[in-house]
């Protein structure tokens, strides 16, 4: 494939001075200079057309364009919202909380998915015969199921036939599930507070600059520090001292059952309930095969090598086969957490307030605006995939990962 | 070469060595891969346990306590049969054609059988690699029964009564959605393949764009886009029907997904082919058309097996925007005040999740055995 061109032209060959004449519409340059051009025409013409008639229908309608609703009032409630908000605010706050919500449930979605999705995938490699093949039903079903499928299964056939507040299941009465939502003890931060805060930080970097200085100094002498317990000690010392210190600020505020309602704690909505159990099973079960290849991608001479310098199970699974799984297992990882960030925006069907819902639904709905409004929530997602693909490209060049290909 | 010679000579038999330790049989089976260690032997215990639990109340749920016969939701009601109530099966055969046709009239439903029944008869021995006449078959399945589908369930022709899609519904949407969206994407997929692979490089810089565009989004937003946005885009009196505004969306969404599965494939052909093609003196287009594209299609087959089961699954997203579906029209049974008992929600998901469940793994399963037979036919070829 160069650039030459590939024409045989017969006589002037041998007299090796006069290049042979290649009629210009045969010349490769020329010619993927000349289509390219073409398509680039093609592509603007059919790009122009489409504004125009973007133009017309919009004029036809008598809808307004441009970004300016953002600044109007809402006028509509949102029943959960991290930060302040209230009917009188603007859909560009609409925007902002629908952004947080979303932001909230993939977050705690992707913490949740992967501790189990690494719990299924190692009972996957289980040498118990009955746990591993427990665990491979336990894929083969959430995979061949659609999400909406299991999203509606949670919240319709589960959460929706939970009891009533006065008879809510409940879990040493800190924790209560009933069709109202799940309700956990909140912390309540009283005075003083913020020393015991202050305090874990400052523990947190004592631990830190211990594990530091603990691999340096192995690095350096060959020596290991049990740094462990230490770190241990450092991290748990400073905060509880500061409790007694300051008279335990913190407390855990228990939900509590007044006439037909609960008050106090956290209540979270059974929407978001549905919604993270539906996306953590999902997510779980692919991420549970992405490590199960990932280990299995460990050649056994590896394990066989460790044992025969004379490394302990534990120490093998730590320093030799989880480092190097890790490498297969990330860049996909990071494509299944991306997935679950999008198909949060299934929260639509049972009515979870997040980005999409507030506003590609009730937005657009109130506003009319729909090629403002579907861009931006379009361009959100988009930068979402973008920034995380740049983000594995990066950890990719940095562990090599491009090389051992 | 005497025996004299020897300084010792045996004289008893040696000791029989104990029989070799047995490696199979179901009772070292039990030995070794449940509970030959301690931690074994709790795993072993917990697994059991956990399908105890979840296994025995779901048989008894789907059969023993389940509901056979009925009219209505009286039957399935634990006060009137006076026992534990499971699955009120009833609902679902009063059900069934909404959940299988949608409101298509029921006269003309033998259209979508026909349509369903030449469907199978092409697929299934296309799917069977030993049948021979795969080409005629793929262009018969691939291209000619697209036609006569879309004219035997829309109608108009031939004295068939035409029926609106928006009558259509249950499992024909889904299939009609997952199939048509396959079709389209397929050539839609080659040729962006072929241009992100291409050396033009505005070419390729607009068959990547599109592609990430695509692929960065959920399909819910393509599915708004469909129906909330492309009408801006077309002039003003084209008016078109809300499924092929869908469709659209699908098609363009799967489209950017199948590029990727072809990408894999056209990187699979080694160098040699290329090289092989240009020094025949083939051009660009009889290289890809006659060496690379036919070897590097048949190498995607599990591909795109795999990217249909995940349309199909991603079809129940079309509920959101108003279409009924499989899973839009269970949702919409529930509504029904004359099936209202407790169980009737449960009934409903298994029913739907089965269906569900019963095509993604066979179709799973069968891309599976394909990526097993088409590896082993490389590690022949090579």
């Amino acid at each position: 494939m160069s650039d030459s061109p590939g024409v045989y032209v017969s006589g002037d060959i041998r007299s090796g001075s006069v290049a042979p004449r290649v009629p210009l519409r045969h010349n490769p340059r020329f010619r993927a200079l000349v289509s390219q051009l073409i398509l680039l025409i093609v592509v603007l013409w059919l790009g122009y057309e489409l504004a125009l008639n973007v133009r017309s229908n919009l004029r036809a309608q008598q809808i307004t364009s441009g970004f300016g609703f953002l600044f109007n009032t809402a006028g509509f409630g949102v029943n959960q919202s991290l930060i302040a908000y209230n009917e009188s605010d603007t859909y560009g706050r609409v925007f902002l909380v629908g952004l947080c919500n979303t932001l909230l449930v993939a977050g705690i979605g992707i913490v949740l998915a992967t501790l189990l999705g690494f719990i299924i995938g190692i009972a996957r490699l289980s040498p118990s015969w009955l746990l591993a093949r427990l665990a491979g039903a336990y894929v083969e079903l959430i995979r061949n199921l659609p999400l909406l499928f299991q999203i509606l299964f949670w919240y319709l056939a589960v959460l929706g036939t939970l009891p009533g507040p006065r008879q809510s299941l409940s879990v040493g009465g800190a924790i209560f599930l009933n069709n109202r939502g799940l309700l956990l003890p909140a912390p309540l931060a009283g005075k003083g507070a913020g020393y015991v805060i202050a305090a874990f930080v400052v523990g947190l970097l004592a631990t830190l600059a211990l594990m530091v200085w603990a691999k340096r100094r192995q690095a350096r002498t060959g020596a290991r520090v049990p740094s462990a317990w230490g770190g241990v000690f450092l991290l748990m010392t400073p905060p509880v001292v500061a409790l007694v210190a300051t008279g335990f600020p913190i407390t855990l505020e228990r939900p509590e059952l007044r006439g037909f309602n609960f008050v106090g704690g956290i209540r979270l909505l059974p929407e978001f309930v549905a919604l993270l159990l539906a996306l953590t099973i999902y997510t779980a079960a692919f991420i549970a095969e992405i490590v199960r290849a990932g280990i299995l991608a460990v050649p056994l001479g590896q394990t066989e090598a460790a044992f025969a310098l004379g490394l302990r199970r534990s120490l093998t699974l730590r320093l030799v086969i989880i480092p190097q799984a890790l490498r297969v297992i990330v860049p996909p990882l990071t494509n299944q957490y991306l997935n679950l960030t999008k198909n949060s925006s299934l929260a639509i069907a049972i009515g979870y307030p997040d980005l999409f819902a507030v506003f590609a639904g009730t937005t657009l709905n109130q506003t009319g605006q729909a090629i403002e409004i579907i861009g931006i929530t379009m361009s959100v997602y988009l930068l979402l995939s973008l920034l995380t693909s740049a983000l594995m490209n990066w950890y990719n060049a940095r562990t090599g990962m491009a090389e051992c290909r | 070469m005497t025996v004299t010679h020897s300084t010792f000579i045996r004289r008893s038999l040696v000791e029989p060595e104990p029989p070799p330790i047995a490696r199979q049989g179901s009772l070292i089976f039990t030995r070794g891969r449940l509970l030959d260690r301690p931690t074994n032997i709790a795993l072993t215990a917990l697994s059991a346990m956990i399908i105890v639990l979840l296994g025995w109340p779901t048989v008894r749920f789907l059969f023993i306590d389940a509901v056979w016969d009925g009219a209505s939701r009286v039957d399935c009601l634990s006060e009137t049969l006076g026992r534990e109530v499971g699955a009120c099966w009833p609902f679902i055969k009063a059900k069934l054609p909404q959940l299988m046709y949608g409101f298509y009239p029921e006269s003309e439903r033998w259209r979508v059988d026909v349509t369903y029944a030449i469907g199978i008869m092409l697929l299934v021995p296309l799917l069977i690699p030993r049948v021979p006449g795969k080409a005629p078959n793929a262009i018969l399945f691939f291209a000619v029964f697209p036609v006569i589908g879309f004219f035997l369930l829309v109608g108009g022709v031939l004295g068939l009564p035409h029926v609106e899609t928006r009558l259509w519904g249950g499992l024909l949407i889904t299939l009609v959605i997952s199939f048509a969206g396959i079709i389209f994407s397929l050539p839609l997929g080659v040729v962006l393949a072929l241009g992100r692979r291409s050396q033009l490089p505005i070419l390729r810089a607009l068959c990547i764009a599109f592609i990430e565009l695509w692929r960065g989004i959920p399909l819910i937003t393509v599915l708004f886009f469909a129906t909330y946005m492309l009408p801006f885009f077309l002039p003003e009196n084209w008016r078109i029907d809300p499924l092929l505004r869908v469709l659209i969306g699908v098609v363009l969404f799967a489209g950017a997904y199948m590029a990727e599965v072809v990408r894999g494939g056209l990187q699979a052909i080694p160098r040699g082919q290329f090289e092989g093609a240009m020094a025949l003196g083939l051009g660009y287009w009889r290289m890809t058309g006659l060496v690379v594209l036919p070897q590097a299609l048949r190498l995607v087959i599990p591909g795109i097996v795999n990217s249909f089961i995940s349309l199909f699954k991603d079809t129940s997203l079309v509920l959101i925007v108003a279409m009924f579906d499989l899973l839009g029209q269970l949702r919409a049974a529930f509504a029904d005040p004359t099936w209202a008992a407790p169980t009737t929600l449960l009934t409903g998901f298994a029913f739907a999740g089965l269906l569900y469940f019963a095509v993604s793994f066979g179709m799973s399963r069968y891309a599976l055995f394909m990526e097993r037979r088409l590896s082993s036919r490389a590690l022949h070829t090579s």
